[in-house]
């Protein structure tokens, strides 16, 4: 085992896939001469070239598109969207063109590319710059979506979006670059975690907290200040939101009766409301309690560093939520 | 359909001086004619499908239109890739799409082009090089980018054809892929079929400069033709392709032509955005097979039983078309769900997958 | 050959058109192409050409009125055609195939013709495919169209839905509140929600609720109020005796059963003369401890035995499976005052005789003084109920969900009987199995019942 940052795991995928095909490419803005704006790209442009790592215009639109028609021309593209906040302008070349263009065609053209990038708040960026684009791109049959939480997922599952004929999402976390954590050898072998399933990332019996992504840590946190209570909670990481994996989230049902959904982006239509809606169709007999959501506020990101402080989830709402459907009192808002 | 791309290479050894005719032989310039009689009838039978409710959703025809098609897909190689917007119809027919394919896609078949899945807005046949088929305007361009870039990357000898309506190049997609295409030098020609109206909207309405200049900022090297004459479209697309496959990178060109029907089977031809006098008149002057098919009368080059000839033939490409089309199996109901990564719920209710899981458990 | 003006279908969402203006009328030249009508469609007004070269020969729809998508609207044809077939197809509002419309005939006769000027045209289309437009049809109404068809899934969960609750909550106003695996263990625990207090938010019940109540028994809170055993006065013809809980588990229970348990009943005839000699001598030598073993031990230990042999019999319904015992934990129904319990022997299997009849004396004791506790009565595995000491000679049981079988067993009698040829009198019983058929099949059973006979007319084949 290696112990190294979650931006340095993504750099050894990246390496190692462009290594092993020649048909891997990463295009996006500043990736190349300035080694990325979050240095993820680092040290790739003097190893393969400026063939293979492209400097974009700052044209969300047009590479995304572009990166599209690479893949129907035979190439499996990295896009990288210096936030997943730019992609937005992107989003008709992601909906309309690579996720529906397998199904468009009968078959004939797969559009094997992974548009990768940050996603969700970091600190103090305000609206426009800390927002969580999960929903956006999970709506849409065709395109995967990636979440990871650790270093080792990280580059896992980077891995295996870059090999996946379909189109992967692939959603960072800004303030998990510099998480450290174990990541198996380089020499131990190609390191590939299959897109889809799920981890439980702490094991428990009273309470499951699901997440994704960055929150993985809020509920990891959360799980231990209930500890402190007795509480014994779960915590399950779906690593990918689309394929999901519906038998881990039913099994930590059945285990605990009892669920609380995290996620860093907004409640409404969000992707807890999904994960509530696939317990209560698959798992209706085994709830114990109403399925709770902690989300962002329903508001665009506040500047104000208090104002910010309170629009984000946060482990203490995780434990209010956990106490709320456990129904204990004490801690209820 | 008649091959019309291998004779272009014979090109310049023609006799037939002082009409305008120079540079080409008397058969390929018959084949055009026929050629673009194909398209016509093809349109014109889809036309009359639709109207039986034999063909749904948009239609967009391409009448009027078809030298464009011609003009810039025969010059091609077969490996070369072509790829549009979604008035594509007879684009696909040139780049060698079956007849059958397409008009059995028009009827929604199985065997359509792609199977039933994308219907007249969405014709593709990559073993063709024909890459669709693309329903949100201007979206077609970066990919046509994507498509050149992965040219220069694998070092390939092709090149890319990207048609456009005259209205795309108002969308940001434009500007933006023509810049990378020009920085990097693609291989692509960016055509605009400049029929003068999208949709009711005439270009002049809502662009300041005409189309050919709207590229010049970008240092992409624009022209201009009258694309309702097959013969000045087919010369300049060879010398362009010509550049093009010698590394100069992009190309661009306003190809000033006229549609002769309304913008999708569901609009009028003519009305409030314009005349019906204009349109008339466009048909009567304009016509891109009549001029040529005068052109051929004028020096004597074809007779009338050699045109009746050809459109019997043409027309019995068509009827075998629809009746291939009319005859082909509906996809199954298991194609819903192939061809796409989705979400099927494997215990059945989360999402409806097309299977009857009554009884199962 | 006349050539029918459709109206046709000029926008993808058009279903009838007004004709706003003919621009040809009868008796003028038209060729094909050439406008001859302007239609108003729901999206503009649109040009309708001509399909076919002629004379205008007959307008059927006048400007200003409206016809549906695929109605003949007008009539092409060479000056002097008789076009009186045409015109007469025109009137009845649709736009059929000749050769089509013979072979439809009376269907057509049936339908209103109204029904036919709505066709759309696609349709109108299909009746031209002989066999296959049924085909369509039936994909149509078929087709997975996945709004519709969760709609109509909705539904059934809902009436489904709507039923349970009618059943559970009876007219009543309060619904128990619950949370949904409260609801499931509870009914899998035969334990009645309404008798449970709920620990969670405004008095849901939840898991750890039901849990208690497993190990607690019922709470007592709700046991019936004591009333003095008082007769009603004799003017009034009925008296209203209020549900004890017992009561009302056994009455939910009860009709659990014999609704959703598909019961069969399978009756044998034993010959008890050896045991009869058996259980003297052994009651003989257990005199001195002051014990004695009944017939109904006797039946306990054999159909213990019996069913270590058939564990296909000692099994539960799980819905989703069938549960098979290794043990034969064994149910023996004990009427009590207030209704009937069914105490459990544990691993009747391996029990000795004596040590069943102990227990079963001791568990319907406390029975009787209601003294059990929840782990004393749940969980058997088959079921033995016995009448035979009040005399019912034969009789079926009703099965105890999710056990799949359970034996009635009537009065021992001396009877007339065959026996080698001649008539003699013999101890018989009858035994009669009910069987939940969707664990036991008759088969099954038979060999079951085959085995407990083998045993009780011959006791030394307990030892083979």
């Amino acid at each position: 085992m290696q112990t190294i940052t979650y931006r340095e795991a993504l750099n050894q995928a990246l390496a190692e896939e462009m290594e092993r095909d020649d048909t891997v490419f990463l295009m996006g803005e500043e990736v190349a001469e300035y080694d990325g704006a979050y240095k993820v790209s680092k040290g790739l442009l003097e190893k393969f070239g400026d063939r293979r790592v492209v400097d974009s215009p700052i044209a969300e639109l047009g590479f995304a598109g572009l990166g599209v028609g690479a893949a129907m021309g035979g190439l499996r593209p990295v896009i990288e969207f210096m936030t997943f906040n730019f992609s937005i302008l992107a989003l008709d070349q992601v909906i309309n063109s690579a996720a529906k263009t397998f199904y468009m065609t009968g078959g004939q053209l797969p559009v094997p590319m992974v548009f990768r990038g940050p996603t969700g708040a970091a600190l103090q960026l305000s609206a426009q710059h800390s927002q969580a684009c999960e929903t956006w791109y999970v709506h849409a049959p065709g395109i995967k979506l990636v979440t990871p939480g650790t270093p080792a997922d990280a580059k896992g599952l980077l891995k295996a979006a870059i090999r996946d004929n379909d189109p992967v999402a692939f959603m960072e976390g800004e303030l998990l670059y510099n998480l450290k954590g174990e990541v198996p050898d380089v020499e131990d072998g190609d390191f590939v975690i299959p897109l889809g399933k799920a981890d439980v990332k702490r094991e428990g019996s009273d309470v499951s907290i699901i997440t994704h992504g960055k929150m993985v840590h809020v509920a990891l946190q959360a799980a231990k200040k209930l500890e402190k209570d007795g509480i014994d909670a779960e915590v399950l990481d779906l690593r990918s939101l689309r394929p999901l994996d519906v038998e881990a989230i039913l099994a930590t049902v059945h285990k605990t009766n009892r669920v609380v959904y995290l996620e860093e982006g907004w409640p409404y239509a969000g992707i807890g409301a999904q994960i509530a809606a696939t317990i209560q169709e698959e798992a209706f007999d085994y709830l114990d309690a109403p399925i709770l959501r902690v989300t962002q506020a329903d508001v665009p990101m506040p500047y104000a560093k208090n104002l910010e402080q309170i629009a984000k989830p946060d482990a203490d709402r995780v434990v209010r939520a956990c106490n709320r459907v456990l129904y204990r009192n004490g801690s209820a808002d | 359909m008649t091959d019309t791309s291998t004779m272009s290479r014979e090109a310049g050894k023609g006799d037939e001086s002082m009409t305008g005719l120079e540079g080409f032989e008397t058969d390929q310039l018959k084949g055009f004619l026929k050629e673009m009689l194909l398209y016509r009838r093809f349109e014109e039978k889809a036309e009359e499908a639709y109207a039986i409710g034999k063909i749904g959703g948009f239609c967009h025809l391409h009448i009027g239109q078809e030298a464009v098609a011609l003009g810039f897909i025969g010059p091609l190689r077969k490996d070369d890739y072509v790829i549009t917007a979604y008035r594509d119809h007879t684009q696909a027919l040139a780049k060698g799409v079956e007849a059958n394919a397409v008009m059995a896609e028009l009827y929604g078949r199985d065997s359509g082009a792609v199977r039933g899945k994308g219907g007249s807005m969405h014709i593709f046949d990559v073993e063709k090089g024909f890459m669709g088929g693309h329903g949100i305007v201007g979206a077609q361009v970066p990919l046509a980018a994507g498509l050149g870039f992965a040219i220069k990357y694998r070092e390939e000898d092709r090149i890319c054809v990207c048609f456009m309506g005259d209205a795309a190049v108002n969308q940001g997609a434009f500007h933006e892929a023509l810049n990378m295409a020009a920085i990097w030098k693609l291989p692509v020609l960016f055509v605009v079929e400049n029929n003068e109206y999208g949709m009711g909207t005439a270009f002049s309405r809502v662009s300041a400069l005409p189309v050919k200049e709207r590229a010049a900022g970008l240092g992409v090297p624009a022209h201009h033709v009258n694309a309702q004459d097959i013969l000045a479209t087919w010369t300049l697309v060879e010398e362009l392709v010509e550049k093009i496959r010698a590394g100069e990178g992009p190309q661009y060109v306003d190809a000033r032509t006229y549609r002769f029907k309304g913008h999708s089977m569901s609009d009028p031809v003519s009305g409030t955005y314009r005349s019906k006098d204009e349109v008339e008149s466009k048909v009567k002057q304009e016509d891109p097979i009549s001029l040529l098919r005068d052109r051929l009368f004028d020096a004597e080059l074809l007779t009338e039983d050699e045109l009746a000839e050809m459109d019997r033939e043409v027309r019995a490409v068509v009827d075998e078309a629809a009746d291939f089309a009319e005859e082909a199996p509906f996809p199954a109901r298991e194609e819903l769900y192939t061809h796409v990564y989705s979400e099927v719920n494997e215990h059945g209710r989360l999402f409806f997958d097309g299977r009857d899981r009554e009884g199962e458990d | 050959m006349a050539t029918k003006v459709h109206m046709e279908a000029l926008s993808p969402t058009m279903e009838e058109g007004q004709i706003v203006q003919w621009l040809k009328g009868e008796g003028d030249e038209v060729s094909s192409g050439e406008v001859i009508a302007e239609i108003e469609t729901d999206k503009a007004t649109m040009e309708l050409v001509a399909r076919g070269d002629g004379v205008l020969l007959k307008i059927l729809t006048q400007e200003g009125d409206t016809a549906p998508v695929g109605d003949v609207i007008a009539v092409i044809g060479s000056e002097d055609e008789d076009i009186s077939d045409l015109v007469g197809d025109a009137d009845g509002g649709a736009a059929p195939d000749d050769d089509e419309e013979s072979a439809d005939a009376s269907k057509e006769d049936d339908e209103d013709p109204d029904d036919d000027a709505g066709e759309d045209p696609d349709e109108d289309a299909d009746t031209k495919e002989d066999d296959a437009s049924e085909d369509d049809d039936e994909d149509e109404a078929s087709i997975p169209d996945p709004v519709k068809d969760l709609d109509r899934s909705d539904a059934d969960e809902k009436k489904k839905e709507a039923k349970k609750e009618a059943k559970k909550d009876d007219g009543d106003e309060t619904r128990v509140k619950a949370s949904p695996v409260a609801r499931r263990l509870a009914e899998e625990e035969g334990i009645d929600l309404a008798s449970l207090e709920g620990s969670g938010p405004g008095g849901r019940i939840v898991k750890a609720d039901v849990e208690t109540a497993v190990r607690e028994g019922p709470a007592e809170k709700d046991e019936p109020a004591k009333t003095p055993d008082r007769r009603a006065p004799d003017e009034e013809e009925y008296e209203d005796v209020p549900l004890s809980q017992m009561r009302k588990t056994i009455a939910r229970r009860l009709v659990e059963s014999i609704g959703p348990v598909p019961h069969f009943f399978l009756t044998i005839d034993v010959d008890m003369g050896r045991i009869v000699e058996a259980r003297a001598r052994i009651n003989r030598q257990l005199e001195k401890d002051g014990l004695k073993v009944s017939y109904n031990d006797i039946v306990l230990k054999t159909t213990a035995l019996a069913l270590s042999r058939h564990p296909e019999c000692n099994a539960h319904w799980g819905g989703d499976h069938i549960r098979r015992f290794n043990r034969v934990h064994l149910g023996v129904a004990v009427a009590i005052d207030d209704g009937l319990i069914t105490p459990i022997v544990r691993d009747a299997e391996r029990k000795g005789l004596v040590e069943i009849a102990q227990e079963v004396r001791e568990l319907a004791g406390r029975a009787r003084e209601k003294k059990l506790k929840p782990e004393e009565y749940t969980g058997a595995s088959f079921s033995v109920s016995n009448l035979g000491m009040f005399g019912i000679e034969e009789f079926t049981a009703v099965i105890n969900p999710p056990e799949a079988g359970i034996l009635a067993v009537g009065a021992m009698e001396e009877r007339a009987v065959v026996v080698d040829g001649e008539i003699v009198v013999r101890p018989r019983m009858k035994i009669t199995m009910s069987c939940d058929h969707r664990v036991i099949d008759g088969a099954m059973g038979s060999a079951f019942l085959q085995t407990l006979k083998g045993i009780l007319e011959e006791p030394l084949t307990a030892f083979v």
